[in-house]
Protein backbone atom coordinates (compact mmCIF):
# COMPACT_ATOMS: atom_id res chain seq x y z
CA UNK A 1 0.00 0.00 0.00
CA UNK A 2 1.22 3.49 -0.77
CA UNK A 3 2.28 5.32 2.39
CA UNK A 4 0.11 8.17 3.64
CA UNK A 5 3.14 10.16 4.77
CA UNK A 6 6.54 9.81 3.17
CA UNK A 7 9.54 11.78 4.39
CA UNK A 8 12.85 11.28 2.60
CA UNK A 9 16.18 12.73 3.73
CA UNK A 10 14.54 15.78 5.20
CA UNK A 11 16.84 18.55 6.35
CA UNK A 12 15.63 21.84 7.75
CA UNK A 13 17.59 24.62 9.36
CA UNK A 14 16.49 28.03 10.55
CA UNK A 15 18.49 31.18 10.25
CA UNK A 16 19.21 33.07 13.43
CA UNK A 17 18.16 36.59 14.31
CA UNK A 18 19.03 39.11 11.57
CA UNK A 19 20.14 36.18 9.45
CA UNK A 20 23.20 35.54 11.59
CA UNK A 21 24.04 31.91 12.28
CA UNK A 22 21.76 28.98 11.73
CA UNK A 23 20.18 26.23 13.74
CA UNK A 24 19.76 22.77 12.31
CA UNK A 25 16.32 21.59 13.41
CA UNK A 26 15.97 18.35 11.45
CA UNK A 27 18.78 16.44 9.77
CA UNK A 28 18.45 13.60 7.25
CA UNK A 29 15.11 12.35 8.52
CA UNK A 30 13.38 9.57 6.60
CA UNK A 31 10.21 7.79 7.63
CA UNK A 32 6.96 6.60 6.15
CA UNK A 33 3.55 6.16 7.71
CA UNK A 34 1.25 3.45 6.36
CA UNK A 35 -2.56 3.73 6.08
CA UNK A 36 -4.38 2.80 9.28
CA UNK A 37 -1.37 3.21 11.56
CA UNK A 38 -1.00 5.11 14.79
CA UNK A 39 2.49 6.52 14.49
CA UNK A 40 4.19 8.36 17.32
CA UNK A 41 6.97 10.87 16.73
CA UNK A 42 8.74 10.99 20.06
CA UNK A 43 11.55 13.06 21.44
CA UNK A 44 12.48 15.56 24.12
CA UNK A 45 11.68 19.25 23.73
CA UNK A 46 13.66 20.78 20.88
CA UNK A 47 14.18 17.45 19.12
CA UNK A 48 12.65 18.70 15.86
CA UNK A 49 9.18 17.16 16.19
CA UNK A 50 7.20 20.34 15.58
CA UNK A 51 9.50 21.35 12.72
CA UNK A 52 8.88 17.97 11.09
CA UNK A 53 5.12 18.49 11.42
CA UNK A 54 5.40 22.03 10.02
CA UNK A 55 7.18 20.71 6.94
CA UNK A 56 4.44 18.07 6.62
CA UNK A 57 1.81 20.81 6.64
CA UNK A 58 3.67 22.98 4.15
CA UNK A 59 4.21 25.75 6.72
CA UNK A 60 7.98 25.66 6.19
CA UNK A 61 9.98 24.52 3.18
CA UNK A 62 12.62 21.82 3.57
CA UNK A 63 16.24 22.78 2.81
CA UNK A 64 16.71 19.35 1.31
CA UNK A 65 14.71 16.15 0.91
CA UNK A 66 11.11 15.46 -0.01
CA UNK A 67 7.90 15.23 1.93
CA UNK A 68 4.61 13.91 0.57
CA UNK A 69 1.07 13.51 1.92
CA UNK A 70 -0.97 10.96 -0.05
CA UNK A 71 1.77 11.14 -2.68
CA UNK A 72 1.45 14.92 -3.14
CA UNK A 73 3.40 17.91 -1.94
CA UNK A 74 1.84 19.39 1.21
CA UNK A 75 1.91 22.79 -0.54
CA UNK A 76 -0.83 21.50 -2.86
CA UNK A 77 -4.31 22.35 -1.62
CA UNK A 78 -5.58 18.90 -2.70
CA UNK A 79 -3.07 17.17 -0.40
CA UNK A 80 -4.57 18.94 2.59
CA UNK A 81 -8.17 18.07 1.69
CA UNK A 82 -7.98 14.73 3.52
CA UNK A 83 -6.01 16.07 6.47
CA UNK A 84 -6.97 17.09 10.00
CA UNK A 85 -4.51 18.96 12.21
CA UNK A 86 -4.27 19.99 15.85
CA UNK A 87 -1.36 22.31 16.69
CA UNK A 88 0.63 22.29 19.92
CA UNK A 89 -0.87 24.48 22.69
CA UNK A 90 -3.60 25.57 20.32
CA UNK A 91 -4.89 29.09 20.36
CA UNK A 92 -7.94 29.79 18.29
CA UNK A 93 -10.03 32.84 17.43
CA UNK A 94 -11.24 33.65 20.93
CA UNK A 95 -14.05 35.92 19.75
CA UNK A 96 -15.86 32.91 18.27
CA UNK A 97 -18.07 30.43 20.07
CA UNK A 98 -17.28 26.72 19.76
CA UNK A 99 -20.00 26.27 17.14
CA UNK A 100 -18.93 29.33 15.11
CA UNK A 101 -15.34 28.11 15.23
CA UNK A 102 -16.23 24.66 13.95
CA UNK A 103 -18.52 26.20 11.33
CA UNK A 104 -15.62 28.27 9.96
CA UNK A 105 -13.49 25.14 9.52
CA UNK A 106 -16.41 23.28 7.96
CA UNK A 107 -16.74 26.12 5.44
CA UNK A 108 -13.04 25.92 4.63
CA UNK A 109 -13.63 22.28 3.71
CA UNK A 110 -16.48 23.26 1.43
CA UNK A 111 -19.27 21.63 3.44
CA UNK A 112 -22.76 23.04 2.95
CA UNK A 113 -24.74 24.55 5.85
CA UNK A 114 -26.82 21.44 6.63
CA UNK A 115 -23.79 19.17 6.50
CA UNK A 116 -21.81 21.55 8.70
CA UNK A 117 -24.57 21.63 11.32
CA UNK A 118 -24.77 17.84 11.33
CA UNK A 119 -21.01 17.35 11.67
CA UNK A 120 -20.68 20.01 14.37
CA UNK A 121 -23.33 18.24 16.47
CA UNK A 122 -21.44 14.98 16.10
CA UNK A 123 -18.03 16.50 16.84
CA UNK A 124 -19.28 18.39 19.91
CA UNK A 125 -20.55 15.13 21.40
CA UNK A 126 -17.45 13.25 20.44
CA UNK A 127 -15.08 15.59 22.32
CA UNK A 128 -17.46 16.14 25.24
CA UNK A 129 -18.29 19.83 24.78
CA UNK A 130 -22.08 19.45 24.96
CA UNK A 131 -23.55 22.41 26.85
CA UNK A 132 -20.62 24.70 25.95
CA UNK A 133 -21.49 25.20 22.28
CA UNK A 134 -22.39 28.87 22.68
CA UNK A 135 -19.50 29.77 25.00
CA UNK A 136 -16.88 32.09 23.46
CA UNK A 137 -13.51 30.35 23.21
CA UNK A 138 -11.91 33.07 25.32
CA UNK A 139 -13.78 31.61 28.31
CA UNK A 140 -12.52 28.09 27.65
CA UNK A 141 -9.97 26.35 29.86
CA UNK A 142 -6.85 24.92 28.26
CA UNK A 143 -8.33 21.43 28.22
CA UNK A 144 -11.50 22.67 26.55
CA UNK A 145 -9.54 24.53 23.89
CA UNK A 146 -7.70 21.28 23.23
CA UNK A 147 -11.06 19.52 22.87
CA UNK A 148 -12.49 22.05 20.45
CA UNK A 149 -9.21 21.83 18.53
CA UNK A 150 -9.62 18.07 18.28
CA UNK A 151 -13.22 18.51 17.12
CA UNK A 152 -11.91 20.85 14.42
CA UNK A 153 -9.31 18.28 13.36
CA UNK A 154 -11.76 15.39 12.95
CA UNK A 155 -15.12 16.93 12.03
CA UNK A 156 -14.59 16.72 8.26
CA UNK A 157 -13.81 13.00 8.51
CA UNK A 158 -10.17 13.21 7.32
CA UNK A 159 -8.17 10.11 6.37
CA UNK A 160 -5.06 11.43 8.10
CA UNK A 161 -5.01 13.19 11.45
CA UNK A 162 -1.82 14.98 12.53
CA UNK A 163 -1.68 15.95 16.20
CA UNK A 164 1.12 17.99 17.77
CA UNK A 165 1.43 17.08 21.46
CA UNK A 166 -2.27 16.19 21.80
CA UNK A 167 -1.96 15.10 25.45
CA UNK A 168 0.12 17.96 26.81
CA UNK A 169 -1.72 20.18 29.26
CA UNK A 170 -4.53 17.68 29.81
CA UNK A 171 -5.51 16.07 33.10
CA UNK A 172 -5.48 12.24 33.39
CA UNK A 173 -9.14 12.01 32.36
CA UNK A 174 -8.53 14.22 29.33
CA UNK A 175 -5.48 12.21 28.32
CA UNK A 176 -7.46 9.01 28.58
CA UNK A 177 -10.21 10.49 26.40
CA UNK A 178 -7.70 11.60 23.77
CA UNK A 179 -6.18 8.12 23.73
CA UNK A 180 -9.61 6.58 23.33
CA UNK A 181 -10.43 9.01 20.55
CA UNK A 182 -7.21 8.16 18.70
CA UNK A 183 -7.95 4.43 19.02
CA UNK A 184 -11.52 5.01 17.78
CA UNK A 185 -10.15 6.87 14.74
CA UNK A 186 -7.84 3.95 14.02
CA UNK A 187 -10.80 1.56 14.29
CA UNK A 188 -12.45 3.63 11.55
CA UNK A 189 -9.42 3.06 9.35
CA UNK A 190 -7.85 6.49 9.81
CA UNK A 191 -4.12 7.13 9.97
CA UNK A 192 -2.88 9.06 12.99
CA UNK A 193 0.52 10.72 13.19
CA UNK A 194 1.28 12.50 16.41
CA UNK A 195 4.18 13.96 18.30
CA UNK A 196 4.56 13.56 22.02
CA UNK A 197 6.98 13.58 24.86
CA UNK A 198 4.51 11.74 27.11
CA UNK A 199 5.86 8.25 26.57
CA UNK A 200 3.31 6.30 28.58
CA UNK A 201 0.51 7.53 26.33
CA UNK A 202 2.48 6.71 23.21
CA UNK A 203 3.31 3.28 24.55
CA UNK A 204 -0.35 2.48 25.08
CA UNK A 205 -1.59 3.32 21.61
CA UNK A 206 1.21 3.48 19.00
CA UNK A 207 1.69 0.83 16.35
CA UNK A 208 5.05 2.30 15.46
CA UNK A 209 7.24 5.03 16.88
CA UNK A 210 10.17 7.12 15.73
CA UNK A 211 12.51 8.60 18.30
CA UNK A 212 14.01 11.92 17.37
CA UNK A 213 16.86 13.58 19.22
CA UNK A 214 18.53 16.83 18.19
CA UNK A 215 16.98 16.60 14.75
CA UNK A 216 18.19 13.09 13.99
CA UNK A 217 16.24 9.87 13.95
CA UNK A 218 17.58 7.58 16.71
CA UNK A 219 15.21 4.63 16.44
CA UNK A 220 12.20 3.66 14.40
CA UNK A 221 9.95 0.63 14.34
CA UNK A 222 7.27 -1.34 16.14
CA UNK A 223 7.38 -1.00 19.90
CA UNK A 224 7.82 -4.74 20.51
CA UNK A 225 10.73 -4.78 18.07
CA UNK A 226 12.45 -1.81 19.64
CA UNK A 227 12.11 -2.83 23.25
CA UNK A 228 13.65 -6.06 24.46
CA UNK A 229 11.00 -8.80 24.92
CA UNK A 230 13.01 -10.33 27.77
CA UNK A 231 12.06 -9.33 31.29
CA UNK A 232 14.90 -7.18 32.51
CA UNK A 233 13.89 -7.80 36.11
CA UNK A 234 11.22 -9.50 38.21
CA UNK A 235 9.65 -7.82 41.21
CA UNK A 236 8.36 -10.01 44.03
CA UNK A 237 6.37 -8.88 47.06
CA UNK A 238 7.13 -11.01 50.10
CA UNK A 239 5.29 -11.17 53.43
CA UNK A 240 7.47 -12.48 56.22
CA UNK A 241 11.22 -12.94 56.39
CA UNK A 242 13.47 -12.86 53.33
CA UNK A 243 16.51 -15.13 53.79
CA UNK A 244 19.89 -13.39 53.41
CA UNK A 245 21.02 -15.72 50.63
CA UNK A 246 18.35 -14.53 48.15
CA UNK A 247 19.85 -12.43 45.30
CA UNK A 248 18.54 -9.01 44.21
CA UNK A 249 17.67 -5.70 45.77
CA UNK A 250 15.12 -5.37 48.52
CA UNK A 251 13.00 -2.55 49.86
CA UNK A 252 10.60 -2.30 52.79
CA UNK A 253 7.01 -1.46 51.74
CA UNK A 254 4.87 0.81 53.99
CA UNK A 255 2.65 -2.16 54.90
CA UNK A 256 5.62 -4.11 56.28
CA UNK A 257 6.05 -6.42 53.26
CA UNK A 258 9.29 -6.50 51.28
CA UNK A 259 9.69 -5.66 47.59
CA UNK A 260 12.37 -7.87 46.14
CA UNK A 261 13.86 -7.06 42.72
CA UNK A 262 15.35 -10.15 41.08
CA UNK A 263 17.73 -9.88 38.09
CA UNK A 264 15.56 -12.15 35.87
CA UNK A 265 13.16 -15.12 35.68
CA UNK A 266 16.03 -17.58 36.26
CA UNK A 267 16.43 -16.22 39.77
CA UNK A 268 12.72 -16.58 40.58
CA UNK A 269 12.40 -20.31 41.37
CA UNK A 270 15.37 -20.50 43.81
CA UNK A 271 14.21 -17.29 45.52
CA UNK A 272 10.63 -18.53 45.97
CA UNK A 273 11.91 -21.86 47.31
CA UNK A 274 14.18 -20.12 49.84
CA UNK A 275 11.47 -17.71 50.96
CA UNK A 276 8.80 -20.38 51.48
CA UNK A 277 11.32 -22.59 53.29
CA UNK A 278 12.00 -19.69 55.68
CA UNK A 279 8.24 -19.30 56.35
CA UNK A 280 7.57 -16.29 54.12
CA UNK A 281 4.72 -16.02 51.59
CA UNK A 282 4.73 -14.60 48.08
CA UNK A 283 2.10 -11.84 47.71
CA UNK A 284 2.81 -10.95 44.08
CA UNK A 285 5.19 -11.36 41.12
CA UNK A 286 5.64 -8.74 38.34
CA UNK A 287 8.01 -9.14 35.42
CA UNK A 288 9.47 -5.74 34.35
CA UNK A 289 10.01 -5.46 30.60
CA UNK A 290 11.88 -2.67 28.95
CA UNK A 291 9.46 0.21 28.60
CA UNK A 292 9.41 2.87 25.96
CA UNK A 293 10.86 5.18 28.57
CA UNK A 294 13.83 2.82 29.08
CA UNK A 295 14.34 2.68 25.32
CA UNK A 296 14.02 6.43 25.04
CA UNK A 297 16.55 7.10 27.77
CA UNK A 298 18.89 4.44 26.34
CA UNK A 299 18.78 5.98 22.85
CA UNK A 300 19.25 9.51 24.10
CA UNK A 301 22.09 8.42 26.37
CA UNK A 302 23.74 6.75 23.40
CA UNK A 303 23.29 9.85 21.27
CA UNK A 304 24.92 11.99 23.94
CA UNK A 305 27.87 9.60 24.22
CA UNK A 306 28.33 9.62 20.43
CA UNK A 307 28.22 13.39 20.49
CA UNK A 308 30.94 13.60 23.11
CA UNK A 309 33.13 11.11 21.23
CA UNK A 310 32.86 13.02 17.98
CA UNK B 1 -13.80 31.03 -3.71
CA UNK B 2 -15.34 29.36 -0.65
CA UNK B 3 -12.01 29.65 1.18
CA UNK B 4 -11.80 33.38 0.47
CA UNK B 5 -15.40 33.90 1.59
CA UNK B 6 -14.92 31.89 4.80
CA UNK B 7 -11.80 33.88 5.73
CA UNK B 8 -13.48 37.17 4.76
CA UNK B 9 -16.56 36.52 6.89
CA UNK B 10 -14.40 35.55 9.83
CA UNK B 11 -12.31 38.72 9.46
CA UNK B 12 -15.47 40.81 9.31
CA UNK B 13 -16.83 39.04 12.37
CA UNK B 14 -13.63 39.66 14.32
CA UNK B 15 -13.71 43.37 13.49
CA UNK B 16 -17.36 43.89 14.36
CA UNK B 17 -16.83 42.17 17.72
CA UNK B 18 -14.07 44.65 18.58
CA UNK B 19 -15.20 47.64 20.62
CA UNK B 20 -12.57 49.92 19.07
CA UNK B 21 -14.50 49.84 15.81
CA UNK B 22 -17.64 51.14 17.51
CA UNK B 23 -15.65 53.86 19.24
CA UNK B 24 -14.29 55.09 15.90
CA UNK B 25 -17.75 54.89 14.36
CA UNK B 26 -19.33 56.77 17.28
CA UNK B 27 -16.76 59.58 17.11
CA UNK B 28 -17.31 59.83 13.34
CA UNK B 29 -21.07 60.19 13.84
CA UNK B 30 -20.53 62.79 16.56
CA UNK B 31 -18.38 64.79 14.13
CA UNK B 32 -21.07 64.58 11.43
CA UNK B 33 -23.79 65.62 13.89
CA UNK B 34 -21.54 68.33 15.38
CA UNK B 35 -20.84 69.83 11.96
CA UNK B 36 -24.29 71.47 12.22
CA UNK B 37 -23.11 73.45 15.24
CA UNK B 38 -19.77 74.36 13.70
CA UNK B 39 -21.73 75.58 10.66
CA UNK B 40 -23.81 77.85 12.87
CA UNK B 41 -20.67 79.70 13.91
CA UNK B 42 -19.91 80.70 10.32
CA UNK B 43 -21.59 83.26 8.19
CA UNK B 44 -23.37 82.18 5.04
CA UNK B 45 -22.47 78.80 3.57
CA UNK B 46 -23.76 76.60 6.38
CA UNK B 47 -24.42 73.54 4.21
CA UNK B 48 -20.95 73.69 2.71
CA UNK B 49 -19.41 73.32 6.17
CA UNK B 50 -21.64 70.34 6.92
CA UNK B 51 -20.67 68.76 3.59
CA UNK B 52 -16.99 69.55 4.08
CA UNK B 53 -16.72 68.22 7.61
CA UNK B 54 -18.95 65.26 6.82
CA UNK B 55 -16.88 64.07 3.84
CA UNK B 56 -13.68 64.61 5.83
CA UNK B 57 -15.17 62.41 8.60
CA UNK B 58 -15.97 59.61 6.13
CA UNK B 59 -12.41 59.77 4.83
CA UNK B 60 -10.43 60.21 8.08
CA UNK B 61 -12.32 57.70 10.19
CA UNK B 62 -12.26 55.23 7.30
CA UNK B 63 -8.49 55.70 7.18
CA UNK B 64 -8.29 55.08 10.93
CA UNK B 65 -10.18 51.80 10.56
CA UNK B 66 -8.13 50.73 7.53
CA UNK B 67 -4.94 51.30 9.52
CA UNK B 68 -6.11 49.96 12.90
CA UNK B 69 -7.71 46.80 11.55
CA UNK B 70 -5.48 46.35 8.52
CA UNK B 71 -1.99 46.51 9.99
CA UNK B 72 -2.46 43.54 12.35
CA UNK B 73 -4.67 41.55 10.00
CA UNK B 74 -2.02 39.03 8.95
CA UNK B 75 0.66 39.53 11.60
CA UNK B 76 -1.79 38.80 14.43
CA UNK B 77 -2.66 35.45 12.87
CA UNK B 78 1.02 34.58 12.66
CA UNK B 79 1.85 35.85 16.15
CA UNK B 80 -1.05 33.96 17.75
CA UNK B 81 -0.32 30.96 15.53
CA UNK B 82 -3.93 30.72 14.38
CA UNK B 83 -2.49 30.73 10.87
CA UNK B 84 -1.04 27.21 11.39
CA UNK B 85 -4.44 25.57 11.71
CA UNK B 86 -5.89 27.73 8.97
CA UNK B 87 -3.20 26.99 6.40
CA UNK B 88 -3.39 23.28 7.23
CA UNK B 89 -6.88 23.39 5.69
CA UNK B 90 -7.41 23.12 1.94
CA UNK B 91 -6.89 26.88 1.53
CA UNK B 92 -4.16 28.35 -0.67
CA UNK B 93 -2.06 31.10 0.88
CA UNK B 94 -3.20 33.65 -1.69
CA UNK B 95 -6.79 32.81 -0.80
CA UNK B 96 -6.02 33.55 2.83
CA UNK B 97 -4.64 37.00 1.91
CA UNK B 98 -7.51 37.69 -0.48
CA UNK B 99 -10.01 36.65 2.20
CA UNK B 100 -8.40 38.86 4.83
CA UNK B 101 -8.49 41.79 2.42
CA UNK B 102 -12.09 41.12 1.40
CA UNK B 103 -13.09 41.03 5.08
CA UNK B 104 -11.39 44.37 5.65
CA UNK B 105 -13.21 45.81 2.61
CA UNK B 106 -16.51 44.66 4.14
CA UNK B 107 -15.67 46.51 7.36
CA UNK B 108 -14.66 49.64 5.44
CA UNK B 109 -17.77 49.38 3.26
CA UNK B 110 -20.00 49.17 6.33
CA UNK B 111 -18.24 52.19 7.84
CA UNK B 112 -18.57 54.25 4.63
CA UNK B 113 -22.26 53.31 4.39
CA UNK B 114 -23.01 54.32 7.98
CA UNK B 115 -20.98 57.55 8.16
CA UNK B 116 -21.61 58.50 4.52
CA UNK B 117 -25.32 57.81 5.03
CA UNK B 118 -25.31 60.11 8.06
CA UNK B 119 -23.67 62.90 6.02
CA UNK B 120 -26.24 62.54 3.24
CA UNK B 121 -29.03 62.62 5.84
CA UNK B 122 -27.55 65.69 7.54
CA UNK B 123 -27.34 67.56 4.23
CA UNK B 124 -30.85 66.50 3.21
CA UNK B 125 -32.16 67.71 6.56
CA UNK B 126 -30.85 71.17 5.68
CA UNK B 127 -33.03 71.04 2.59
CA UNK B 128 -30.16 70.65 0.10
CA UNK B 129 -29.68 68.01 -2.59
CA UNK B 130 -27.19 65.42 -1.37
CA UNK B 131 -26.84 63.36 -4.55
CA UNK B 132 -23.73 65.26 -5.68
CA UNK B 133 -21.87 63.88 -2.66
CA UNK B 134 -22.39 60.24 -3.64
CA UNK B 135 -19.53 60.04 -6.21
CA UNK B 136 -17.17 61.65 -3.69
CA UNK B 137 -18.15 59.10 -1.03
CA UNK B 138 -17.75 56.25 -3.53
CA UNK B 139 -14.23 57.43 -4.40
CA UNK B 140 -13.37 57.72 -0.70
CA UNK B 141 -14.18 54.00 -0.51
CA UNK B 142 -11.88 53.30 -3.46
CA UNK B 143 -9.13 55.32 -1.78
CA UNK B 144 -9.62 53.32 1.44
CA UNK B 145 -9.39 50.12 -0.61
CA UNK B 146 -5.96 51.22 -1.89
CA UNK B 147 -4.77 52.12 1.61
CA UNK B 148 -6.15 48.83 2.99
CA UNK B 149 -4.19 46.87 0.35
CA UNK B 150 -0.99 48.53 1.57
CA UNK B 151 -1.92 47.74 5.19
CA UNK B 152 -2.36 44.06 4.27
CA UNK B 153 0.91 44.07 2.30
CA UNK B 154 2.89 45.53 5.21
CA UNK B 155 1.08 43.29 7.68
CA UNK B 156 2.14 40.21 5.74
CA UNK B 157 5.82 40.74 6.51
CA UNK B 158 6.21 43.12 9.43
CA UNK B 159 4.84 43.97 12.86
CA UNK B 160 1.77 46.20 13.35
CA UNK B 161 3.74 49.31 14.37
CA UNK B 162 5.98 49.32 11.30
CA UNK B 163 2.99 48.39 9.16
CA UNK B 164 1.04 51.37 10.54
CA UNK B 165 3.97 53.73 9.88
CA UNK B 166 4.32 52.37 6.36
CA UNK B 167 0.60 52.60 5.60
CA UNK B 168 0.26 56.17 6.87
CA UNK B 169 3.44 57.13 4.98
CA UNK B 170 1.96 55.78 1.74
CA UNK B 171 -1.28 57.67 2.42
CA UNK B 172 0.53 60.96 2.97
CA UNK B 173 2.93 60.46 0.06
CA UNK B 174 0.00 59.38 -2.11
CA UNK B 175 -1.61 62.76 -1.56
CA UNK B 176 1.66 64.55 -2.29
CA UNK B 177 2.61 62.62 -5.40
CA UNK B 178 2.18 65.78 -7.51
CA UNK B 179 5.08 67.29 -5.55
CA UNK B 180 7.55 64.72 -6.90
CA UNK B 181 6.69 65.91 -10.40
CA UNK B 182 7.15 69.52 -9.33
CA UNK B 183 10.42 68.81 -7.55
CA UNK B 184 11.75 66.93 -10.57
CA UNK B 185 11.46 70.04 -12.72
CA UNK B 186 13.45 72.10 -10.22
CA UNK B 187 16.47 69.89 -9.71
CA UNK B 188 19.37 69.11 -11.98
CA UNK B 189 19.31 65.90 -14.03
CA UNK B 190 20.78 62.93 -12.17
CA UNK B 191 19.96 60.54 -9.39
CA UNK B 192 17.55 62.98 -7.72
CA UNK B 193 15.43 63.24 -10.84
CA UNK B 194 15.39 59.49 -11.33
CA UNK B 195 14.24 59.07 -7.73
CA UNK B 196 11.46 61.62 -8.26
CA UNK B 197 10.40 59.80 -11.42
CA UNK B 198 10.35 56.44 -9.67
CA UNK B 199 8.39 57.75 -6.66
CA UNK B 200 5.95 59.56 -8.90
CA UNK B 201 5.38 56.42 -10.94
CA UNK B 202 5.26 53.90 -8.08
CA UNK B 203 3.32 55.70 -5.36
CA UNK B 204 -0.45 55.84 -5.74
CA UNK B 205 -1.82 59.17 -6.88
CA UNK B 206 -4.51 59.43 -4.22
CA UNK B 207 -5.46 62.96 -5.29
CA UNK B 208 -7.09 61.40 -8.33
CA UNK B 209 -9.53 59.76 -5.92
CA UNK B 210 -10.26 62.96 -4.03
CA UNK B 211 -13.21 64.88 -5.47
CA UNK B 212 -14.47 66.17 -2.14
CA UNK B 213 -13.91 69.84 -3.00
CA UNK B 214 -15.76 69.53 -6.31
CA UNK B 215 -18.66 67.74 -4.62
CA UNK B 216 -18.94 70.36 -1.87
CA UNK B 217 -18.90 73.26 -4.31
CA UNK B 218 -21.25 71.56 -6.73
CA UNK B 219 -18.73 71.39 -9.59
CA UNK B 220 -19.87 68.71 -12.01
CA UNK B 221 -17.36 65.92 -12.70
CA UNK B 222 -17.69 63.99 -15.95
CA UNK B 223 -18.71 60.42 -15.30
CA UNK B 224 -15.82 59.23 -17.49
CA UNK B 225 -13.34 60.92 -15.15
CA UNK B 226 -14.98 59.30 -12.13
CA UNK B 227 -14.98 55.86 -13.76
CA UNK B 228 -11.34 56.23 -14.79
CA UNK B 229 -10.37 57.27 -11.26
CA UNK B 230 -12.26 54.31 -9.75
CA UNK B 231 -10.62 51.91 -12.22
CA UNK B 232 -7.20 53.39 -11.44
CA UNK B 233 -7.75 52.81 -7.70
CA UNK B 234 -9.09 49.30 -8.19
CA UNK B 235 -6.17 48.22 -10.37
CA UNK B 236 -3.69 49.80 -8.01
CA UNK B 237 -5.20 47.99 -5.00
CA UNK B 238 -5.19 44.71 -6.94
CA UNK B 239 -1.52 45.11 -7.84
CA UNK B 240 -0.59 45.74 -4.20
CA UNK B 241 -2.65 42.75 -3.14
CA UNK B 242 -0.89 40.50 -5.66
CA UNK B 243 2.41 41.68 -4.18
CA UNK B 244 1.12 40.83 -0.69
CA UNK B 245 0.20 37.32 -1.92
CA UNK B 246 3.69 36.85 -3.39
CA UNK B 247 5.31 37.95 -0.12
CA UNK B 248 3.05 35.71 1.95
CA UNK B 249 3.57 32.73 -0.36
CA UNK B 250 7.30 32.85 0.39
CA UNK B 251 6.96 33.21 4.13
CA UNK B 252 8.04 30.51 6.54
CA UNK B 253 6.16 29.99 9.78
CA UNK B 254 8.97 28.94 12.06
Amino acid sequence: MAPVIEIRNLRKSFRGHLGIGSHLAVDDLSLSVQPGEIYGLLGPNGAGKTTTLKVLLGLVKPDRGTVTLFGRSPREVAARQRLGFLPENPYFYDYLTAVEFLDLYGRLHGLDAAERARRIEKAIDRVGLRGREKTPLRKFSKGMVQRVGLAQAIQHDPDLVILDEPMSGLDPVGRREVRDLILALKAQGKTIFFSSHILQDAEMICDRVAILFKGRLRAVGRLDELTSPEAKSVEVTVRGPVPAGVAGGRRENPDGSTLLTLPGFDALAPAVAAITAAGGTIAGVWPRRESLEDLFLREIGRAQVEERVS
Amino acid sequence: MRGILAVALNTFREAIRDRVLYLILAVALVVVAGSRFVAMLTVGSEVKIVKDLGLAAVSIFGLLIAVFVGVSLVSKEIERRTVYTLLAQPVARWQFIAGKYAGLLMVLGANVLVVGGAVLAAVALLGEGAAALVPAIALIFVELAVVAAFAVLFSSFTNPILAAVGTVAVYVAGHLSWSFDLLRKRIAPGAGRVLCDVLHAVLPNLDRLDVKAEAVHGVAIPSGTLAAAAAYGAFYALAVLVLACVVFERREFA
